[in-house]
């Protein structure tokens, strides 16, 4: 029923001057109070080879004993180790984390080095994304975790950057705020040092490496900020030990031919890094991560999972739009995908079945070839039988005729041969003998034949 | 994807972390306490040489903030004639109010709700502040003011609806206007008796969606008793029909705040009185009404409690406000649109790009709402 008529008042504000005190000065105030209770957070990432002194020099930066231990050198990948802790200074709790590279610039074949130092600030990057694009999400109290400084170890070698040091910072500067320090400095001499900073300065600007400006745009720090931009990279030594100076004890590092006080700042740059880390940058080191290297990181991953702000007709997409159709597309794909492996099952099925009946019916082809060679030669043994048979009968029959016939031949005989006898030759005699022993002999080979 | 990669080596990386161990070591750094927070800079010579500077932070972040500046965005609602243009005009101390910008020449009841919001920049003391008055001439002012709630109700939704797609884009600005409504401020006229129908109504609807902070309009015509009685009884109406007004008490972090926060609750509504003429009392000049029977001074707290309202709202508890909108409402709004959109026609939760967790408990809280567009 009703309707609402938006009518927006200039979007230009218009510049207001106020007749009384208002009190809302303090707001800055109360900003501060909450950011007090809920408490800061600050990483940073050392790299840097075995030895160089990154764990001393964070014990010199935050006055505490961490409690690292040394490593070995013969680590064979590069490990990185985090360790968080809870300091307190005043009313102001900060939770730091301080990852250390272990092993770094240790093995035969460097090539990997850098790889897993980038994988770690990118997976500290997603879980910051993965968590603010949760449907119920906490970001206020999300441990941040992403890195907000990193301190490059330069070893001082006195004469340039090594290759793998230029490799590296060259990966890392779109991602996290470098800040290059020379490590060990008191091995340089004031006039090496001098020209070993222009030289690395000029190295990472010819090769194109960002390292972390201070920021100049704030009158109030602008000044320091641009003389130490002057000063990068710093000079740093790091002690945990104290020595007796006058009637002070001191950080140092005593040596018989004099001694390195930490905090002097004729003899290394360390209270300057340790005020434009901390006293006058901090926060500006944790915006620069997060509206700059953190967004960076964001739109890359969004884009490469396909979400586009505009679409083909350079209209404005929504993310839910894009989401939606991916989300199709994908349902669209796995369905596509199971059809073809169910048709592939089928299609597999169906071969081995085509393959077994073949085999089936040549068993069954050979079985019926072996039952009629079996029948063919039963009835050729029959037939063989059958004939022997014939010929035992024939035989048997001739026999009986033979014997039949023998015997009427022998009366016959018998008679002749008084007739003959007087006449015959003992050769006849000698003949009827051999043909009653033929006979004989027949009739015992026909015994024999029957008894087969 | 490179997500299989990445795992495989943070496996890595894991099986060598000495555990993320928090040490709760409270290294105190034994820093004797500084009189003032350090020089932007100044090198510590002759002081502690155990003075580390994370306190520095505290200066740092300020600097910040006053660099920035402030945005706010109060909206006033109520019936016409109740004096709210004034009573913006005095709790800022200059004619912030849309009846000073747009000159009326006469004063008509819109026929329909509108909604007008002004910006004004203003600036005390090197802190400058974006403040944005969105005013709604014509709630309650019709025959049949049924569903008066909806087109402010639609507006703070559109605020929100605004901050989220710029939050939601592949390529965002550095720093995200934000023209969210933080407080909404409700005007109650002094009968005396207690809430009426139409501000239980728009009360209860609009507790949920945004930090309501009830005032009674006009108090000079109550004596003392009266509007004491009337306090209560708009007290216990709240509390009866289950409207959380700010400072709302499941946002309490923790036993201070509560201590507070109860003291404020005993006094809401505040009973007040504007007014942006000066008059000369005892010699001072001072922000009142002249009437024959004799000069309310506006900030006198035997008169009104104007002052307390100006010190909760710009004072001591404006941050708090802020950070209630946009952690809470906020995050409460965008919950339910991102479920609205992300469902699956078969209504369950989708699991791929957006997880959804366990959310913290206030907000939790919030999760069994009906809203209604």
């Amino acid at each position: 029923m009703t309707t609402s008529d938006i009518a927006q008042g200039d979007k230009n504000a218009r510049p207001l001057s106020l007749s009384g005190h208002v009190g809302f000065d303090s707001l800055p105030h109360q900003l501060v109070n909450k950011s007090t209770c809920q408490g800061f957070c600050f990483n940073i990432l050392c790299i840097g080879e075995t030895g160089i002194g990154k764990s001393t020099l964070m014990d010199t930066l935050f006055n505490t004993n961490f409690e690292n231990f040394e490593s070995s050198h013969f680590e064979p990948k590069v490990k990185l180790r985090a360790q968080t802790y809870d300091l307190q200074e005043s009313n102001v709790r900060l939770k730091l984390t301080i990852v250390n590279t272990v092993g770094f610039g240790d093995q035969m074949n460097k090539q990997e080095s850098y790889q897993h130092v980038v994988d770690y600030i990118d997976t500290q990057f997603e879980s910051y994304l993965q968590e603010e694009l949760k449907i119920k999400r906490s970001l206020h109290n999300y441990h941040d975790s992403r890195i907000h400084a990193c301190l490059y170890f330069i070893a001082p070698s006195g004469h340039s950057l090594k290759s793998l040091d230029l490799v590296t910072m060259k990966k890392l500067d779109s991602k996290v705020n470098i800040i290059p320090v020379i490590a060990k400095a008191d091995t340089i001499s004031k006039s090496e040092l001098h020209k070993f900073k222009i030289k690395i300065m000029s190295e990472l600007v010819s090769n194109g490496v960002q390292i972390y400006q201070f920021p100049t745009d704030d009158e109030t720090v602008s000044k320091i900020n641009t003389a130490m931009n002057g000063i990068l990279p710093f000079a740093v030594v790091g002690s945990s030990e104290e020595v007796k100076i006058g009637n002070k004890m001191v950080k140092a590092r005593q040596y018989p031919w004099g001694v390195v006080q930490v905090e002097n700042e004729n003899h290394c740059d360390f209270v300057k890094l340790r005020e434009m880390l901390i006293c006058v940058n901090m926060e500006d080191l944790r915006e620069q991560t997060h509206t700059r290297h953190y967004e960076l990181y964001r739109r890359c991953k969004l884009e490469e999972m396909g979400f586009t702000d505009t679409n083909p007709e350079s209209k404005p997409v929504s993310l839910q739009e894009t989401y939606e159709a991916k989300r199709h597309e994908f349902l669209g794909d796995l369905q596509r995908r199971e059809e073809e492996m169910r048709q592939m099952f089928v299609q597999r099925v169906k071969e081995k079945e085509t393959e077994l009946k073949e085999a089936e019916r040549e068993l069954q082809g050979k079985f019926e070839q072996l039952k009629r060679l079996h029948s063919e030669e039963k009835s050729k043994l029959d037939e063989k039988r059958r004939s022997l048979e014939d010929e035992i009968n024939t035989f048997s029959k001739k026999k009986a005729a033979a014997e039949l016939l023998q015997g009427q031949s022998f009366n016959t005989n018998a008679n002749l041969k008084k007739d003959k006898d007087r006449k015959k030759s003992p050769e006849m005699e000698a003949k009827d003998v051999n043909l009653t022993c033929d006979e004989a002999t027949n009739q015992n080979h026909n015994c024999c034949f029957r008894n087969l | 994807m490179s997500d299989s990669k990445v795992t495989a080596h943070l496996d890595g990386i894991i099986s060598d972390f000495e555990g993320s161990e928090v040490n709760p070591s409270h290294s105190n750094m034994s820093a004797p306490p500084h009189p003032q927070p350090p020089a932007k800079g100044a090198s510590h010579g002759t002081g502690d040489f155990s003075y580390v500077g994370i306190d520095a932070i505290l200066e740092q972040m300020r600097r910040k903030a006053m660099k920035q500046g402030f945005e706010l965005n109060i909206m006033i609602v109520g019936q016409s004639g109740l004096g709210k243009s004034t009573l913006m005009n005095t709790l800022f101390k200059s004619k912030v109010s849309r009846k000073s910008v747009v000159s009326n020449p006469e004063e008509r009841i819109p026929k329909t709700i509108e909604i007008k919001s002004i910006s004004h920049d203003i600036e005390e003391k090197g802190v400058r502040m974006k403040l944005t008055v969105i005013d709604t001439p014509g709630f309650g002012d019709h025959i049949n003011n049924e569903n008066c709630w909806q087109p402010i109700m639609k507006f703070i939704n559109d605020q929100y609806e605004q901050y989220l797609q710029e939050e939601i884009n592949i390529d965002r600005k550095k720093r995200i206007p934000d023209s969210r409504v933080h407080c909404c401020m409700y005007f109650i006229p002094p009968t005396g008796h207690c809430l009426r129908p139409l501000d239980v109504e728009f009360m209860s609807r609009l507790s949920k969606v945004v930090n309501i902070v009830p005032v009674i309009a006009k108090a000079d015509t109550l004596t003392l008793e009266e509007r004491d009685f009337f306090k209560q009884t708009i007290r216990e109406g709240l509390r009866a029909n289950g409207i959380d007004v700010y400072p709302q008490k499941e946002f309490d972090e923790d036993a201070d705040d509560r201590m507070i926060n109860d003291k404020i609750r005993e006094m809401i509504p505040f009973a007040v009185v504007g007014s942006d003429q000066e008059y000369q009392v005892n010699g001072k000049r001072l922000l009142g009404r002249k009437t024959k029977w004799g000069t309310i001074e506006v900030e006198n707290i035997a008169h009104c409690e104007f002052a307390y309202l100006r010190d909760l709202l710009i004072r001591t508890h404006m941050q708090n406000i802020k950070d209630i909108t946009s952690s809470i409402h906020y995050e409460v709004y965008r919950v339910r649109r991102l479920n609205e959109t992300n469902a699956q026609p078969n209504g369950q939760p989708p699991n791929t790009l957006v997880n959804p967790q366990q959310a913290n408990g206030a907000a939790a809280q919030h999760q069994v709402l009906t809203h209604e567009m």
